[in-house]
């Protein structure tokens, strides 16, 4: 194929799959926002995606503290400014480490499981069995899934922030001689509310790019288990693209 | 027959559906009368299933159109087809259970979410409707993915006769089932249809099956109806195809390999 043909068909390709992706998004959201509501759905997913990523998160968020505060002390070091280690991790943390890594990794762990989830529903046509159950698959499936990730990844980064500071102390207090009790003060003194709330809404952001990306390619799987690999590749990849277009614009908007 | 003068419960015209270049169904014609069971005989491929989900808006037709009780339902919203799928009951080819939900819930799928019904008073009706399947109240805490594959299938079965539809859609109800079992969810097809006045449309390869559970037969092939009549005449249709289908055998018109 000739490389301009290519070019075109691959733009073409692209802006199909954006126009779908935004009115799935729409029925998404539309559908999350009016009734019926399924909260027995929405309370087994806010378990799901809240509760059980909270290891997952918790480790990402301490080991991220702790080598943030060893880099900011050699870095800081070299003109005279260890003392700002605590300032700069807890900045760092909430505005930028703690939604984007954790998101990351919740990329990985609930945007694949509802794309294979959704998936296999459609390969095995539960998604059509819904619908001959007069239930809509996007108020029963997709509905709850967005709302209680966007509900619970901000909660999940918060609980990010508050461990990745502890990772930071722990290294600074143990290893390179800080005062906790200093730590600590210098910590929230410097914080202000904007820095924790702007990546707070980062994290709400990122939390429906998780969702929308996991029912998304789920829902439109391929037929047979090729298919449904191929999305949850396709979720993860996709979702962590997004999340990181998605901190830059954020982060233009928030500075 | 007297149909001609009565609107048909189902009524499909021309329709046309292709995947790509495969063409599956060029232009199917089909009229099936209330309180009637229809079943629909033809070769594995031939586009029998898909045109079940083309009756129910599962799949958009090319082109043609599809009358439920006269009004066509091709093209309708989503609300409207919600209201449609009301009357309707599936059984699915591989059983479609809900694997994230127990034996009951999925029999008592439709009472919960749609219809409102208390959790008590559905698993009430969901034990019923397994009992008529067969299937005893000591599976029905577990999950589809404990039973086998013939226990799913008349676990669908339940699910599609819950909530007593007025069409039911069964796509091969008795593959996979022992013959003793096979009769009776065979007997079940016919009493929905002749004791609740039920409109049925069912998708078999079992001969059986059809004598039992027809009112009407009509087959399917190369994506057309090619022959339609009574039960009875079904084995002296006068077709060459559908007595090759009937005989089971491999000389014939229909051609078993290349196409
Ligand atoms: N969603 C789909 N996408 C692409 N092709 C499809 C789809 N559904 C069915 N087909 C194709 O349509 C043709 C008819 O399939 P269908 O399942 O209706 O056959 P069938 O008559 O029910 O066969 P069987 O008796 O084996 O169940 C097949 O060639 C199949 O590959
Ligand atoms: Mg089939």
């Amino acid at each position: 194929m000739n490389p301009l043909a290519l070019i075109g068909h691959t733009i073409l390709a692209l802006t199909r799959e954006a126009g779908a992706i935004s009115m799935f998004a729409w029925r998404g959201v539309s559908s999350a926002l009016a009734p019926p509501w399924y909260f027995n759905q929405l309370g087994a997913q806010l378990l799901r995606i809240g509760y059980f990523s909270l290891p997952v998160v918790g480790l990402t968020a301490i080991f991220t503290g702790a080598a943030l505060a060893l880099n900011i002390y050699t870095g800081g070091a070299r003109f005279n400014a260890e003392q700002f280690v605590p300032n700069i991790v807890v900045l760092g943390i909430t505005r930028e480490l703690g939604p984007v890594l954790a998101s990351l990794m919740l990329a990985g762990r609930v945007s694949a499981a509802m794309a294979a989830e959704i998936g296999a529903m459609r390969v095995t046509e539960q998604i059509d069995a819904l619908k001959t159950l007069s239930t809509d698959p996007f108020r029963f499936l997709v509905g709850p899934r967005i709302l209680a990730a966007v509900i619970s990844v901000p909660i999940l980064v918060l609980v990010a922030d508050i461990i990745g500071v502890m990772g930071g102390w722990a290294v600074s207090t143990q290893i390179l001689g800080f005062n906790g009790a200093t730590y600590i003060r210098n910590s929230i003194d410097f914080v202000t509310e904007w820095d924790v709330v702007s990546g707070l809404i980062k994290a709400a952001v990122f939390g429906f790019i998780i969702a929308l990306m996991g029912c998304y390619h789920g829902y439109n799987s391929a037929r047979g288990a090729q298919g449904v690999g191929r999305a949850t590749t396709n979720a993860v990849v996709s979702a962590a693209i997004l999340i990181f277009a998605a901190n830059y614009v954020l982060t233009t908007l928030f500075v | 027959m007297t149909e001609t003068l009565e609107t048909p419960k189902i009524s499909i015209r021309d329709v046309h559906k292709s995947f790509g270049n495969n063409h599956v169904l060029k232009g199917v014609d089909l009229d099936v009368s209330a309180g009637r069971s229809m079943v629909v005989i033809g070769g594995s491929g031939t586009g029998k299933s898909v045109l079940l989900k083309c009756i129910l808006g599962l799949i958009k037709p090319d082109s043609g159109t599809i009358s439920i009780d006269g009004e066509a339902v091709t093209g309708l919203s989503e609300r409207g087809r919600t209201k449609v799928m009301a009357q309707f009951g599936m059984l699915f080819q591989g059983g479609a259970l809900f694997d994230s939900l127990s034996v009951w819930e999925n029999v008592a799928f439709r009472l919960l979410y749609a219809d409102g019904v208390g959790r008590a008073k559905a698993k009430v009706r969901a034990i019923a409707a397994l009992a008529q399947v067969n299937l005893g109240p000591e599976i029905v805490t577990l999950n589809p993915a404990e039973l086998s594959g013939g226990m799913q299938k008349r676990v669908g079965l339940a699910r599609a006769i819950v909530a007593k539809p007025e069409i039911l859609f069964f796509d091969e109800p008795t593959t996979g089932l022992d013959p003793i079992t096979a009769d009776v969810i065979d007997n079940l097809i016919r009493r929905q249809v002749s004791a609740l006045g039920a409109t049925a449309v069912s998708i078999t390869h079992d001969m059986g099956s059809v004598r039992k559970i027809a009112d009407d037969v009509a087959m399917i092939h190369e994506g057309k109806i090619i022959w339609r009549g009574l039960a009875r005449e079904v084995d002296n249709s006068g077709n060459a195809y559908v007595e090759q289908f009937v005989t089971g055998s491999e000389d014939g018109p229909i051609k078993v390999l290349a196409r």
